[in-house]
């Protein structure tokens, strides 16, 4: 919101053409100069890192390297639009997500047991990755129109459009996307302004409610993952062999870091999906805990600009909208160090713009976007 | 409240962006800084260690073995054995791998798929470096590549009983191999690689410790009289229809075995289906009854007591004698005879009737004097001792038989033994399968056993043999004099001694007047033609001791003496 302005200039009314006059290139591109320097250097370190965990592999960088470059064209494109298109079109993205989330069970393709996929002859996606953002962005529009604190019957039909989608991925299935899909959701609601005895409640029933959770609905590699995460040192060459390999990898790096390129554990694949979801372990073995503090700081100032975009965002839409995203990026980060550090069940989530993968990468970047062009809308466009 | 409400969700939002991050950042700081070793930092970095660090065994080069010439008997040369990790190696592999080493896709699988539970198998041992090259070159993963020695006996199944050989881990198994195993062995030493995850090297980050070599090994034989020795024999075993055969020669002064060969054999460098009775060195292991070649001994005890002179007379008539219950016989009335004859014409009679007359005890000391009933201290794995009797109270028949080499057991090597006491005018010393150095000062010990008289009256007995009337004049050389005794031995079987089984014996030395070799013959269990130890032994004692001297370059006297005579020109 911006504050009284003292001068005369100032209250000129900010019509395109005038912000377009004299303004920034990065201005009229409607692009965020903080974001975008966070995301150029947390683009390259991911790139760095990936080199050297794909063991040298060009190609497999290089196409990354093109998925970067496609994420940030959709990314740019992305910030073109209005939020307000965005909230009138969020319901339409999010049936169409549901659409392809019931198909995929149906017609799905898989791998390793799971039907996450949907083949499209030439190439095939996740139908789950559109979720990440439908979710949030419906959660916002839901709530942009309404009164606020939400009431009762509000709260539980936003939880229905959070947790249907989240239920069916979690069925395909994916645990770990279905968790950061329904975060997602739930952060928008939290951002609604959802009351604390709602929060209290729910959590008191979720207590309840996990004892039938673990006996009855729990598949059996989902108890595995938590056992094995209470106690990996239990089952050091079964279940526990991807966190003990890590945690390896992690502290042989020390204070220093064993050097890019360098580090043992990775480079001579004793550390499983090294370049996949494990990915911080190699930086960790590699550059030491100051590498991994630095790339700390990327992610922290990428969340922290988020969050300003958010508060000194102009409608209740744009606002839910910003502080989602930052919030569910902030997760994402947290969850995957976490699960790789040890301290979360390894659930399989891709450290965001590090990890190797297309999907989550252009998911990411569209949540930018999003950022971006809710903070061009904090000062273009008068009300 | 709805202000309170905002402040409350914005203040716990605050705490959790700032709480969970340095949270997780003091996690990690935890596995990467701080010591300890449980969990913390040294325990990880060694964890980390102990997954890519690995030693690599260095194989030692083993000694070689050499005859007292320096000509090899065992030698090591490198070669590459090829090993596989079956919990690594991809199944789309095979194929190629199976065509490099030269077998099918199903052989492998079963090397390589039936053991899928275990981490190391051998694909193939000790191939020529150009062969595993074809195989490491493929760049299989799960599939390494061993330095190792292949050891290889040129001499082949000429020493094979004597030498021995090493398992396919070159241990030493028979033989000189497995006697000498820590002096040829040397160590293994070790270095420190970095594998990955298929067992790959990585780096290699330098030796840890160096292979020691092992030392080489230089036997007393000369393989030069071993092939003689080797070559009559088989001859003979195979001319008679004999079980099996030995020959020991000794070099007369130092007491080194010159040659030592026996029949059966077996080719050391293929094993393959040789029944196991062939690798025993039967010179040093198996025990005989030595039989009339004991009967020198007698003489010398008789001779050591001063009443006998070797010109003393026995009366043998009627050629046989009643002992205890036992009727022992010559083979022909020889009637009043002396000393030197009986030896000449081995005569039971004439043995017993000197051997009732002696102390009870005499023989058996002078056998013992000589190394009977004991090791020889050569040092060979499996050697026998022999049993020399020993009685508080001596039967009238065991001193009888005791006279002339029943009741008793001995190897041809203790035989030959005894016999270079003879050759070395009384002294007994032990023999060796080593090379003495012969610059180093001899510290073999020597005893006096009998006055260098009484050995010369012996051997001049002994000459007797081999001469017209004696029981072996198919030992006689032309180029040189000989010396030594036959024996003839019933063997022993399960229920006393065998009828028709017998060993024939030689023991003899050249040239007798001052002899440079001891040569024992013993040929066991003959069937065709005669079985004496004039007959069936003797021919090759005179075919190795021929060639042996000629070999070591003798001056041969018979032929000197011939030649000057009838003023011979060559």
């Amino acid at each position: 919101m911006r504050g009284p302005a003292p001068d005369f200039v100032r209250r000129m009314p900010d019509g395109p053409e005038n912000a377009k006059r004299g303004a920034h290139w990065l201005a009229v591109m409607r692009l965020d100069p903080w974001l975008l320097l966070g995301l150029i250097c947390l683009s390259g370190f991911g790139l760095t890192v990936l080199y050297s965990a794909s063991g040298h592999n060009t190609n497999l960088v290089e196409r990354q390297l093109i998925f970067f470059g496609l994420a940030y064209t959709v990314m740019v494109g992305v910030a073109q639009i209005r939020p307000a298109f965005l909230e009138r079109w969020a319901f339409w993205l999010y049936g169409m997500g549901v659409v392809l989330l019931v198909l995929t069970l149906l017609v799905g393709v898989g791998a390793k047991g799971a039907q996450r996929w949907l083949s499209l002859g030439f190439t095939r996606f996740q139908p789950s990755e559109i979720l990440k953002i439908a979710v949030p962005l419906t959660v916002a529009a839901f709530f942009s129109v309404r009164h606020l604190p939400p009431r009762f019957l509000q709260v539980l039909v936003c939880m229905l459009l959070i947790l249907l989608p989240a239920a069916l991925i979690a069925k395909q299935p994916d645990l770990g996307t279905a968790i950061l899909v329904a975060v997602s959701g739930l952060i928008g609601l939290f951002l609604a302004g959802l009351r604390w005895r709602y929060i209290v409640v729910t959590l008191l029933l979720v207590s309840a409610a996990a004892w039938p959770m673990w006996n009855y609905v729990m598949h059996d590699y989902q108890k595995q993952r938590i056992l094995t995460l209470l106690d990996p040192e239990a089952d050091k060459w079964g279940a526990g062999w991807n966190i003990t390999q890590s945690k390896t990898a992690i502290g042989s790096g020390g204070i220093e870091g064993k050097g890019w390129m360098k580090g043992t554990q990775s480079q001579l694949d004793f550390l499983p999906e090294s370049h996949t979801d494990f990915i911080i372990a190699v930086l960790a073995e590699e550059f030491g805990l100051k590498g991994v503090l630095a790339l700390l700081a990327c992610y922290g100032f990428l969340i922290v600009r988020g969050a300003i975009i958010a508060w000194q965002a102009r409608t209740t839409f744009n606002r839910i909208l910003a502080g989602s995203i930052a919030l569910t990026f902030f997760i994402y980060v947290f969850v995957n160090m976490g699960m790789v550090a040890g301290l979360l069940p390894v659930v399989g989530v891709p450290l965001p713009m590090v990890s190797l993968g297309g999907t989550s990468l252009l998911t990411l970047m569209v949540g930018f976007g999003f950022l971006m062009a809710i903070a061009s809308d904090r000062v273009a466009g008068a009300p | 409240m709805t202000r309170l409400l905002a402040k409350w969700r914005l203040l716990l939002l605050c705490a959790l962006l700032a709480i969970l991050p340095v949270a997780l950042a003091w996690h990690l700081a935890h596995l990467q800084v701080v010591p300890g070793q449980e969990r913390g930092y040294d325990f990880l970095q060694q964890q980390g260690q102990s997954r890519t660090l690995r030693q690599e065994k260095l194989n030692a080069y083993r000694g070689m073995i050499t005859d007292r010439n320096g000509e090899p008997l065992a030698v090591s040369t490198p070669v590459k054995s090829i090993f596989a990790n079956p919990q690594k190696i991809a199944v789309q592999d095979y194929p190629r791998l199976a065509k490099a080493l030269g077998i099918t896709p199903v052989e492998l699988q079963k090397k390589v798929g039936n053991n899928s539970d275990r981490k190391f198998v051998y694909l193939a041992r000790k191939l020529p470096p150009h062969e595993a090259q074809k195989i490491t070159e493929l760049n299989v993963p799960g599939v390494g590549v061993e330095e190792e020695y292949e050891r290889y006996y040129p001499a082949g199944e000429v020493a094979s009983q004597l030498v021995g050989f090493t398992n396919i881990d070159d241990k030493g198994q028979e033989g000189m191999e497995f006697a000498l195993d820590n002096w040829l062995a040397g160590s293994a030493g070790a270095k420190h690689v970095i594998k990955d995850l298929r067992g790959n090297v990585v780096k290699d980050l330098g030796l840890k410790k160096a292979a020691i070599a092992g030392r080489d090994a230089q036997l007393s034989i000369d393989l030069r009289l071993q092939y003689i020795a080797h070559k009559a024999l088989k001859a003979q075993v195979e001319a008679r229809g004999a079980l099996s055969g030995s020959v020991v020669v000794l070099d007369a002064k130092t007491g080194e075995v010159l040659a030592m060969a026996n029949q059966p054999s077996f080719n050391p460098n293929n094993r393959f289906n040789v029944p196991l009775a062939n690798l025993r060195n039967r010179a040093m292991t198996d025990l005989i009854e030595p039989g009339s070649t004991i009967k020198p001994f007698t003489v010398m005890a008789a001779l050591q007591t001063g009443r006998y002179k070797p010109e003393t007379t026995i009366n043998t008539s009627p050629g046989y004698l009643q002992v205890g219950s036992k009727t022992l016989k010559d083979k022909h009335d020889l009637g009043v005879i002396d000393l030197t004859t009986i030896i000449q014409k081995s005569s039971q009679i004439g043995i017993s009737k000197i051997a009732l007359d002696l102390e009870p005890n005499s023989v058996r000391d002078i056998l013992h004097s000589v190394g009977f009933g004991q090791t020889t201290g050569a040092g060979f794995p499996g050697e026998g001792a022999g049993v020399l009797p020993a009685h508080t109270k001596w039967q009238p028949i065991e001193r009888a038989t005791l006279a002339f080499g029943m009741g008793m057991s001995a190897t041809p090597l203790q035989l030959a033994q005894a016999y270079l006491m003879i050759a070395n005018e009384g002294r007994f010393q032990n023999v060796s399968l080593l090379k003495k150095d012969p610059q180093a000062q001899d510290d073999t010990k020597v005893q006096q056993v009998i006055s260098p008289k009484i050995a010369h009256q012996v051997m001049d007995m002994l000459k007797t043999v081999v001469q017209p009337g004696g029981t072996a004049t198919k030992a006689h050389l032309e180029d040189y004099t000989t010396a030594g005794k036959t024996g003839t031995a019933h063997k022993v079987a399960a229920e006393g001694y065998a009828e028709n089984k017998y060993v024939a014996l030689f023991a003899g030395m050249a040239p007798a007047d001052n002899p440079e070799i001891i040569t024992v013959v013993v040929i066991n269990e003959p069937t065709i033609g005669s079985y004496y130890g004039g007959e069936a032994a003797a021919p090759v004692f005179a075919k190795v001791a021929q060639g042996s001297l000629h070999m070591l370059n003798v001056l041969p006297q018979a032929k000197q003496q011939v030649a000057s005579i009838s003023n011979y020109q060559p």
